[in-house]
């Protein structure tokens, strides 16, 4: 029974929702990415790990248009996609959490996460003297952080910098979650955050793996892609090592075909 | 937590016990917070406090004349002001808003009377000198990466220099202009005051800014880029275009800017303005808008203005030297950017 659930939830005929092949990114001399492939499954957890200089960040911001690679193909839902922008990237449903956390601190939690996607009010008020529909976007903010189950934020008119870093987090995410994205990219989550603060953002992953929204996760912290992951993508020296799974290889295993010590 | 989430829906007090627990309120804390959400308080409270102050030391100081006097007075650098905040509101900062202003009201005047133009034309006229300064500025801040503060020292020379070749260094004067340049010097009678129709001018233009900045999204933008730039590239938003709206902007405004200088001095002079570059940075840091971007009001910087104003209005009356107006405001200066500082460090 198990097996079968897994054998369906992981056999090669479903489509990917993200498909890269063969990626090459080089930077002068330098070679990022040496033809790396990825997929991404509906409703699965992909993490993205490797040591540092492994390509992991190229090949995300490859993934999400903030970088262009010089060679290799990018298909969304089976389409081929060529993103110039990380706005080509949005617009195909590809939303990403940047390490350094991309909200702006004054503005308060709703207009983060509208920022750059407004809404004005209807009639004469939103189309002549563009005014923004500040209480309707407050209403729907609240409506998505219900929906992706964020709890610890409550009032949306706080201003970001006002929140723990738990919290700035959850709203990173949920501007990534919110809105019908196809896939959310997590640069790092964790990497600032304590503990509780830690278990509150990997708790949010797995609610939106449970919403049927797929997330590739980068993190160098070893316990929590155990913890979240579905699928392990190891990078090294610009290539992709292996994919193994939490319950195929142990998180020594991992760490040794990341440092090369092993191979896959 | 803030003050606004402990008294908050109580399904949000049990949540984050720990946090709130942590982050015990003070009373300083309190205040800190309340100036954080609201920066146009402190030069508010700042305000009332010079006014009953001066009004407690000279009694003519209240009087209805002399405070429409200190109204006309800030006309043009409350208007300056405006542009400035935009412009530090995205973490720049304009030198050369004076020098702008000069420029277009000299090509306001000279077009109407050495050229015969027709006065709305002049004023048309002029408010395209304000955008193309703009432009320039905005072109090299966005295109070639270069800090405001050096762009805007290169053009606030050029600014003035051309000011000074164009108009060969003479002033005109307001009564050989046609009447609409010279018409918001004007004043009209409300009960017993007499308001300049430049002041009214310049309120107007804040309403609108005002309106624009706190209730459009090109207003959240231009915090937003001012905040942080990269996350606001990140989240979307076209950082370069937004920056060169906002030096458009100013440039338009530092126009209608030339339009009630001309009519408050009665003259277009080329030398006139010297200080307003500076004035105008005044009135906005004192307003509490942050030199840091991303932070501050635009009627903060009003109340900066008058605050000015009000000092060097009220200092006067109580008899003291010229030089004690000018320390008070470089101590107001300082004062100002030490809250900003403090109100800043909330939960960094």
């Amino acid at each position: 029974m198990t097996m079968t659930e897994f054998a369906a939830s992981h056999t090669p005929t479903r489509e990917p929702i993200l498909k890269a092949r063969n990626l090459v990114k080089t930077f002068g001399r330098v070679v990022g990415l040496d033809g790396v492939s990825l997929d991404l499954y509906p409703g699965e957890v992909l993490a993205v790990i490797g040591d540092n200089g492994a390509g992991k960040s190229t090949l995300i911001k490859c993934l999400t248009g903030a970088e262009i690679p010089d060679t290799g193909e990018l298909f969304v839902s089976g389409q081929q996609v060529h993103f110039k922008r990380p706005q080509d990237a949005r617009v195909h449903g590809i939303e990403t959490v940047y390490q350094n956390l991309a909200v702006s601190p004054a503005l308060d939690v709703a207009s983060n996460l509208f920022l750059g996607r407004e809404e004005r009010l209807p009639g004469l008020l939103g189309s002549v003297f563009r005014m923004l529909d500040t209480k309707g976007m407050r209403r729907k903010a609240k409506e998505e952080l219900t929906r992706l189950g964020i709890s610890t934020l409550q009032d949306v008119t706080v201003p970001v910098e006002n929140l723990s870093g738990g919290q700035r987090q959850a709203v990173a995410v949920a501007r990534a979650a919110a809105f019908g994205s196809k896939v959310v990219v997590l640069d790092e989550p964790t990497a600032a955050l304590g503990v509780r603060e830690s278990n509150q953002v990997l708790q949010l992953v797995r609610d939106l793996r449970d919403r049927g929204l797929p997330v590739i996760l980068i993190s160098h912290n070893m316990p929590h892609v155990f913890d979240v992951a579905d699928r392990i993508h190891i990078q090294r020296l610009g290539k992709c090592a292996a994919t193994i799974t939490p319950q195929s290889h142990s998180m020594t295993d991992a760490v040794a075909i990341m440092t090369g010590a092993a191979k896959a | 937590m803030t003050q606004q989430q402990t008294a908050g829906p109580p399904s949000a007090g049990h949540a984050d016990l720990a946090e709130e627990f942590l982050d015990r309120q003070t009373p300083l804390s309190r205040i800190r917070n309340l100036l954080h959400r609201y920066p146009a308080l402190s030069p508010a409270i700042v305000l009332l406090i010079a006014v009953v102050v001066f009004g407690i030391l000279n009694e003519r100081f209240l009087r209805v004349e002399n405070l429409s006097l200190i109204t006309q007075q800030v006309a043009v650098v409350g208007t300056l002001a405006i542009a400035q905040t935009l412009i530090i509101l995205t973490a720049g900062i304009d030198l050369s808003v004076g020098a702008v202003m000069i420029l277009s009201s000299m090509v306001i005047a000279q077009l109407a009377v050495s050229n015969g133009v027709p006065g709305p034309l002049a004023l048309v006229a002029g408010l395209a000198v304000g955008l193309a300064a703009g432009a320039l500025n905005g072109f090299l801040v966005t295109r070639f990466r270069l800090p405001p503060f050096i762009v805007t020292l290169g053009t606030l020379n050029i600014f003035v220099a051309l000011t000074l070749l164009y108009s060969g260094g003479s002033t005109v004067r307001g009564s050989a202009m046609p009447g609409v340049l010279t018409w918001l010097g004007s004043t009209f009678p409300i009960g017993p005051v007499r308001i300049s129709t430049g002041v009214v001018m310049m309120l107007l233009l804040y309403v609108v800014v005002a309106f624009i900045l706190g209730k459009t999204a090109w207003g959240r933008h231009v915090y937003a880029v001012g905040d942080d730039k990269e996350a606001a590239r990140l989240a979307g938003i076209p950082v370069s275009r937004v920056l060169m709206s906002v030096y458009l902007a100013a440039g338009a405004v530092l126009a209608v800017g030339a339009w009630i200088q001309i009519g408050r001095t009665n003259a277009a002079s080329p030398n006139a303005g010297v200080d307003l570059n500076l004035d105008s940075i005044t009135a906005v840091v004192i307003g509490g808008t942050s030199l840091f971007g991303g932070r501050g009001s635009i009627w903060g910087s009003l109340l900066g203005a008058l605050i000015v104003g009000v000092f060097r209005n009220g200092l006067s009356l109580a008899g003291l030297d010229v030089l004690y107006q000018t320390l008070a405001v470089g101590v107001l200066i300082i004062v100002a950017v030490s809250i900003d500082q403090w109100i800043r460090k909330v939960k960094s």
